[in-house]
Formats: structure tokens, C-alpha cells, sequence
């Protein structure tokens, strides 16, 4: 299409300014995490820090142990990661490139769990963690998780693309299916396992509502757990309350700058087939 | 003939989704539909078959219960606003970004737009309530150096909804720009050409060749947005804690405070109709989508 100079410019100018409207929290927040509490307050504001300094940081790691809810969500995530790219390719592979009786019946459960909202099923499963006596445990924090219904549908897609012949071959010179699995199938799907990994460790780190109902003690507290605990606490003390919320967000943005490809085909994976 | 026959083995394959589906999933579903018929109450977990039935009694007192109503009702305005308002924002997004601007730009701005969409909810919302506050924030300041007055955005009845929306808006719509650019560039150049031909103008082009060839896509988002707004919790939990009087409260936010007072059969009764209200919406706007 034929584009005027003086349309470009438009588009451009619109785009920047909704691009300073998408930033500028991030940004603002960022900021004024850097400042002390009395320029926080200050009227005119300072946009950049007159004083740059670290002192909410520290405060905020002495009173709410925002270290270990860090560690605990770097743990939580590996744990749920690992399980999901074991168990979601080997799924994943049965629903592919095997045959057997209820196979698609199976399939259509996978898509029912999908639909199912986490709020519906989060009273019957902490009583069900209850009697199993995993209150305030990661067990119980990571074992709903382990496996997801999008991990299974997006190992399938992608195994489902990949040469029957291959496993054919490997089957007719009397490989069984579990070496076939761990020694043909796993090693070619590691593009597809990047990008189910990046989506798994993102919802891990954000997820909120599951471990907020099973962790109930500071050794368990995931990051947006503590968070909520310290917004309900000290919900006035914007100091450490923003800079609690750039140490949840931070390593999610740094991630996605140097990976966002994996990001954007996890999209177009998950959210179009 | 590559695929196997033999039965057994492709079931060992599918032991993991299996076990968890009907342990986690199924079994919880089930155990929580009971649950709503019973006047189940957090004292009563070390014995959950000790429950006393109450028939539909739960039901009838959600139908009674001021505070649910109120709940319903944002649930409904947040979906009605905020749906069409994020999907509008994408599809402008990505409408400019395909525009015929240059890639590296054009890759930049996506970068940008898809940020707030996988950041931590909770995150989020403290770096809202911030940019919110009566005094302190960001808003109030602008408004107050431009000579208009600012608002107690989070602690009026009248705002506090609207702000929780507009918030919603901008973390949501990134996600519906890369859908809707996905399919954009799958539109065939042919198509613009002749309208072009025909002497279609700009506006003209959009609304007979991009929105009608972006239809399944547009529906796609409408049923996914439409079944995460449905359940909004942590943006009014993290914010307001549903108040002002309850002008925030949602659905979901409703059912996690019954949950945390320990009314674990009456939030089990609020907790399937919101099910069934998310099914319900979800096939209807699949059949109205694809009957047109």
C-alpha cells in the first residue's frame, strides 16, 4: 500500500505516545523505588531521583524476607518447570504418535481442564491438601502444577509435526517406546521445550491465588504471597511497597527482553492452533 | 502405518495427565458441586463426610445476599467495559504496527505493548495503587501541573471500578495485538489491492476487507478475555480490597472471602455459578460468532 510520509509520522507519533502510557508505570515505579521515602512525597515530584539510594531495598528485605520469598519462587518455578516438560512431551508424545482405544476421549479431558476456573476447583483442592497433610508445604504448592493442560497441547502439536517415519524406523529395529521417547522424540523437541518452559516459569512466578491459600508461614511465602502480605500490612508505605513489586516484575521483564521470541511463538503455539 | 497399535503402552504415556486429572482436577470438581449442597465449614476439613446436607439452601441465600449481587453486577459492568475497551486497543496496536512502518520500530512497540501482560498481576497493581494515590501519585500530579483537579481515584465509589478497568485494559490488550497481528499479516495483499481498485479509502479497506477477514480471531479473544475478566480477583484484592462499599468487590473476589471466613459450602455454591455463568457465556458467544 502507498503510505504518505505525513501518515507515518502520524502513526509513529500515536505509537509513541501509547508506548509512554505502557512504560511510564514500569518506569515511574521503577524510579521512585530508587528514591527516599520524603521525595516520594515531595511536591512538585522529581522524575529522576535527586538522591539515588538503595535504602528501601534493604528495609524491605529485614522486615518482610522478601530474600527467602525469592528463593522460594525461583524453587517453586524450577520444580513445576522440570514437571511440566517431563510430563507434558511424554503426554504429549502418547496423544501424537500413538494409537490406542479412548485416546481422543482423553484429549477432550485435556480441553475440559482448560475451562475449568481456578477459583472453582481452589476450596475442594486445599481440602484435599489438607488430608494429605500438605498445608504450608512446597509439595502443596507444586503438585497441582506439575503437569498443565496447555504443556500437553503444545507437546502434542509439535510432536504431532514431527516425521512418522522417524519413530517408524526406530520401531522396526525393535527400540522400544520409552527409548524412542527419551532418545528420539526428547532431543528434537527442545525448541518447543524452550518456549513451554519460558510460559511455565512466567506462570509460576505470577501465580498468586493457589499458593496464597496453601502457604500460611514467611519459609513458604511465594514473591507475590509476601507481596500481598506486605500490601495488606504497611498499604501506605509506597517506599517498600513499590519496591517489593520491582522485585516481582523485575526478573519477568529481563527475561522477556532477551527472550521475547520465545515468548511471541508461545502465542502464536498456544493461543491460534 | 507408523502410529502404534498396541493398546496398554499408549496408556502408561498418558499416566500422568490421567493420575493428576482425576486426583486435582475431577475429583476436587465433583467434591466441590457436592460441597455447595452442605453447610461445609473450614472447622469441618479433618471429617468433610460429617457435613450436614442443606439441599439447595446455599443457592437461595446467594440469590438473598446483597453483597453477591453487588459482586455480580461489577463482575458484569468490568466484562461489558473492559472487553470491548482491550480489544479495541489491540486491534488499533495492531493495526498501526501493520501499517507498513518499518520492522525494527515496528518489533520495538511490540516489545513494549506485550510488557504488562506477563508481569506479576500482583506487581502491577501495587505500581497502580502508587501511580493512584490521592497525593503521592503520578495521575493527581500531572492533573494538578495541567490546573485540573485529581480525584481519590481508589477511595470513591464513583472511580474505583472505572481505574480497576482502565488498569485491566492496559496489562490485557498486548496480548490481543499479537494475536490480531498474526492474523493481519495472513489477510492476502490481493484483497486491499482490489478494494483499492475499487476506490476504497483507508477507513473503507478496514471495515470490508480486515474486520470481516478478522472475525475468528476477534471471537477467539472475546471468549478468552471474556472468561479471564470473569474471574478478576487480584486487581481489587491488591488495590482496594473491594471496597469502597463494596463497589469493587467481584465474583471471584466475593468466593476467595467466603473461602477465607470459612464458608467453604455457601462459597462452593457462588463458585459453580460462576462456572456454569463462564461456560454458559463461553458457548453462546461461540454460537453467535459462528452462526453469522
Amino acid at each position: 500500500m502507498r503510505r504518505t510520509r505525513r501518515q507515518n509520522l502520524i502513526t509513529y507519533l500515536g505509537l509513541s505516545v501509547g508506548l509512554l502510557l505502557v512504560v511510564g508505570p514500569f518506569l515511574w515505579a521503577g524510579l521512585s523505588s530508587l528514591k527516599p521515602e520524603a521525595e516520594i512525597r515531595r511536591d512538585p515530584p522529581t522524575f529522576w531521583p535527586e538522591t539515588f539510594t538503595l535504602d528501601n531495598y534493604s528495609e524491605l528485605l529485614q522486615r518482610v524476607h522478601l530474600g527467602q520469598a525469592f528463593a522460594n519462587s525461583v524453587f517453586v518455578a524450577l520444580v513445576i518447570v522440570a514437571g511440566n516438560l517431563l510430563f507434558s512431551s511424554m503426554v504429549g508424545y502418547g496423544f501424537a504418535k500413538m494409537r490406542f482405544r479412548g485416546r481422543n476421549a482423553v484429549f477432550g479431558l485435556v480441553l475440559v481442564q482448560m475451562a475449568v476456573p481456578a477459583i472453582v476447583l481452589m476450596i475442594p483442592q486445599f481440602v484435599l491438601i489438607a488430608k494429605l497433610g500438605m498445608v504450608n508445604t512446597f509439595l502443596g504448592i507444586i503438585l497441582p502444577g506439575l503437569i498443565t493442560p496447555l504443556g500437553v497441547f503444545m507437546m502434542r502439536q509439535f510432536i504431532a509435526e514431527l516425521p512418522d517415519e522417524l519413530i517408524h524406523a526406530a520401531r522396526v529395529d525393535g527400540a522400544g517406546e520409552f527409548r524412542i521417547f527419551f532418545r528420539i522424540v526428547l532431543p528434537l523437541c527442545k525448541p518447543a521445550m524452550a518456549t513451554l518452559g519460558l510460559i511455565t516459569f512466567l506462570g509460576s512466578w505470577n501465580n498468586f491465588l493457589w499458593p496464597a491459600v496453601v502457604a500460611q508461614s514467611e519459609d513458604v511465602y511465594t514473591l507475590p504471597v509476601a507481596l500481598n502480605i506486605l500490601n495488606s500490612h504497611e498499604g501506605t508505605h509506597y517506599n517498600l511497597l513499590i519496591a517489593g513489586a520491582m522485585i516481582v516484575v523485575a526478573p519477568i521483564l529481563v527475561l522477556f527482553v532477551f527472550l521475547q521470541r520465545f515468548f511471541i511463538q508461545g502465542i502464536a503455539t498456544s493461543g491460534l492452533k | 502405518m507408523a502410529l502404534l497399535r498396541r493398546g496398554g503402552l499408549g496408556w502408561v504415556f498418558m499416566l500422568p495427565f490421567v493420575l493428576m486429572f482425576v486426583v486435582f482436577y475431577l475429583g476436587p470438581l465433583l467434591a466441590g458441586l457436592g460441597m455447595s449442597f452442605t453447610d461445609m465449614r473450614s472447622t469441618d476439613v479433618a471429617d468433610p463426610l460429617a457435613v450436614d446436607p442443606v439441599g439447595v439452601e446455599n443457592y437461595i441465600r446467594l440469590a438473598g445476599d446483597e453483597a453477591m449481587r453487588k459482586a455480580a453486577l461489577n463482575t458484569a459492568i468490568f466484562v461489558v467495559t473492559g472487553l470491548p475497551l482491550t480489544i479495541g486497543l489491540g486491534l488499533a496496536a495492531a493495526v498501526a504496527l501493520n501499517s507498513g512502518i518499518a520492522r525494527l520500530p515496528a518489533a520495538f512497540f511490540r516489545l513494549g505493548y506485550y510488557l504488562p501482560h506477563i508481569t506479576s498481576i500482583i506487581g502491577v497493581a501495587v505500581a497502580w495503587k502508587f501511580l493512584l494515590e490521592p497525593e503521592a501519585g503520578l495521575v493527581n500530579r500531572l492533573l494538578g501541573l495541567a490546573g485540573l483537579p485529581g480525584a481519590a481515584w481508589l477511595q470513591d465509589q464513583a472511580t474505583a471500578l472505572p481505574s480497576i478497568i482502565v488498569m485491566t485494559a492496559w496489562r490485557s490488550f498486548g496480548f490481543d495485538m499479537v494475536v490480531f497481528l498474526a492474523a493481519l499479516q495472513g489477510i492476502p495483499r490481493e484483497l486491499y489491492e482490489a478494494a483499492e481498485v475499487d476506490g476504497a479509502g483507508r477507513w473503507k479497506r478496514f471495515r470490508s476487507v480486515t474486520l470481516p477477514q478478522l472475525r475468528p480471531v476477534i471471537l477467539f479473544c472475546t471468549v478468552y478475555s471474556s472468561t479471564g475478566f470473569l474471574q478478576f480477583l487480584e486487581e481489587p484484592l491488591i488495590m482496594t480490597g473491594g471496597g469502597p462499599l463494596n463497589s469493587t468487590l467481584s465474583a471471584s473476589l466475593a468466593i476467595f472471602k467466603q473461602f477465607g471466613v470459612g464458608n467453604y459450602g455457601y462459597a462452593g455454591a457462588a463458585a459453580t455459578v460462576l462456572f456454569t455463568v463462564i461456560i454458559a457465556l463461553a458457548v453462546l458467544q461461540l454460537r453467535i460468532g459462528r452462526a453469522r
